[in-house]
């Protein structure tokens, strides 16, 4: 009894936060100031870096998280001799229907920054693995190109580079023979800690969606930890018990 | 004791010049690797140090950042490429690792070292060069194709002006 009324009143609760959340945001954003860590320093388990996406914010025909992602990173337009289906995809846009309501989703899918991830579980040579602050990156100085992680991957989210590639980013060294993914822009993190915004999130906070929420999953009072307290989420395969750092809201 | 001593410090100087007067001729015929000056006034640690060691600090970075985040400048590989290879002319291709005018391939052509860094970074600047005060950098030019021999040289001269 009483749980029915608590869900009822969190459904009605995440309706009003979604329609004041615009102008909430931008004032508890600036109230916000952490700072990244010293260069020197080394990243540790005091933080847990994730997102919230939060679907009902995102527009079905946009894609500025994508086009984001490729400028930042420098993938989605210098891989000319492969086939669409081998270029390399480290964000894409996701259309879902539900299939008993009709109901219609957008999201934009990526590395889910496991907190178990099975690509690192299954890598032979130790190249995937997760950073102590939750990060889970690919080093491709270990790489040896065989693919195994991006079968034991269950969100698809991993690339591997098919041909030979020049004036790469300075942010994400990229090369034939090894397997990449979002790195939750860990060079921005690096540098600006809980201030930083991955590139796909400020790119949707610039068209005005601001579907995305960065922050640090073990401070109870960053303003991502707060939002998934007041509001709730969900993790895609939630049952596969991974404990992914990127949290859905209204899927 | 103290003259046994001196006389074995004059014996050895001695040697070295006689050594370096049949060496030395016959280094000027020996072919150098041409290697591009850098940006700045000085590297990030004595140039003598990069010669010998420029690899342990890269590696060694590559490590540190990868896996814990470290982001110092100093011995970032971006950094020596922002550095020690010069923007593309207006109109003209960059200079490309491989070629001999490449900074880092002029020395690895030379020397028969193969590295596959730049399958994977850009091999040309992305950012301002770092800015690194002090004194001048350079204290020898590579003019010996050994740096025995430059050693040899410097112990030589500084001996004689003892
Ligand atoms: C297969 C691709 C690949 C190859 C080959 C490769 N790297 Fe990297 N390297 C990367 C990636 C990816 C990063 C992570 C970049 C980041 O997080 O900013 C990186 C980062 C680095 C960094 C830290 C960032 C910087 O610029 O200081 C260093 C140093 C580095 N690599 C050195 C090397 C050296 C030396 C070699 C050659 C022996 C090499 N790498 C070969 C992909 C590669
Ligand atoms: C602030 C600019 C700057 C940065 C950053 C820098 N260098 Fe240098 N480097 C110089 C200068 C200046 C010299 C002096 C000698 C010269 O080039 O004439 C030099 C000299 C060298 C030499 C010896 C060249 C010779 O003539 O024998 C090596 C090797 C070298 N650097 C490697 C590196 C590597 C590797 C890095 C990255 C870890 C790096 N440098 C970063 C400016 C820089
Ligand atoms: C002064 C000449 C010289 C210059 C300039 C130079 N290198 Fe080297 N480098 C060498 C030599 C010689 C070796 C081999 C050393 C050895 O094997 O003991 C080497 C080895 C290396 C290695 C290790 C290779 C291995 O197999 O372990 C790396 C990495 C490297 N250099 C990177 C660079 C980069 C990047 C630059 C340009 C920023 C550069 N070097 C510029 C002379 C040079």
């Amino acid at each position: 009894m009483s749980k029915d009324v608590n869900a009822t009143r969190r459904k009605f609760l995440g309706q009003a936060a979604a329609l004041t959340g615009l102008s909430v945001a931008p004032g508890v954003f600036l109230v916000d100031l952490a700072h990244g860590k010293p260069a020197d320093e080394p990243v540790s388990a005091k933080n847990r870096w994730g997102m919230l996406i939060d679907t009902n914010k995102c527009a079905k025909d946009c894609n500025a998280c994508v086009t984001a992602c490729q400028q930042e990173n420098g993938w989605g337009s210098n891989e000319v001799n492969s086939r669409p289906d081998q270029q390399a995809q480290w964000i894409r846009k996701v259309n879902l229907k539900h299939k008993a309501t009709g109901a219609t989703y957008s999201l934009p899918m990526l590395c889910q920054h496991c907190e178990t991830p099975p690509c690192a579980d299954v890598c032979p040579t130790g190249a995937s693995f997760r950073r102590a602050d939750g990060i889970v990156l690919v080093d491709k100085h270990i790489c040896i190109g065989c693919r195994y992680c991006m079968m034991a991957c269950p969100y698809k989210a991993r690339s591997f580079i098919h041909e030979v590639l020049q004036d790469q980013s300075v942010n994400a060294p990229r090369g034939k023979g090894t397997v990449e993914s979002c790195t939750l822009c860990v060079h921005r993190v690096d540098r600006d800690g809980e201030n930083a915004v991955p590139a796909c999130a400020e790119a949707c906070n610039e068209e005005g969606h601001a579907a995305f929420v960065f922050g640090d999953l073990n401070d109870p009072d960053s303003r991502l930890s707060q939002t998934l307290k007041k509001f709730g989420s969900r993790q895609i395969r939630a049952d596969l018990g991974l404990n992914p750092g990127i949290h859905y809201k209204g899927i | 004791m103290k003259s046994l001593y001196y006389n074995n410090k004059r014996i050895a100087t001695l040697l070295v010049a006689v050594l370096l007067s049949f060496a030395l001729p016959a280094m000027a015929d020996t072919p150098v690797p041409v290697v591009p000056k850098g940006k700045g006034v000085k590297c990030v640690e004595p140039t003598d140090v990069m010669r010998k060691r420029h690899f342990e600090f890269i590696l060694h970075q590559r490590d540190a950042t990868m896996h814990e985040g470290i982001r110092t400048p100093q011995h970032s590989l971006a950094q020596c490429l922002n550095c020690h290879v010069p923007k593309a002319e207006a109109g003209q291709e960059r200079v490309r690792y491989g070629s001999d005018e490449h900074f880092c391939s002029s020395c690895h052509n030379y020397a028969g070292v193969t590295i596959d860094c730049f399958e994977c970074h850009n091999d040309g600047p992305t950012g301002q060069p770092l800015e690194l005060t002090g004194a001048e950098g350079r204290p020898t030019p590579l003019a010996q194709p050994l740096d025995l021999v430059d050693e040899a040289v410097r112990v030589a001269t500084r001996e004689e002006e003892e």
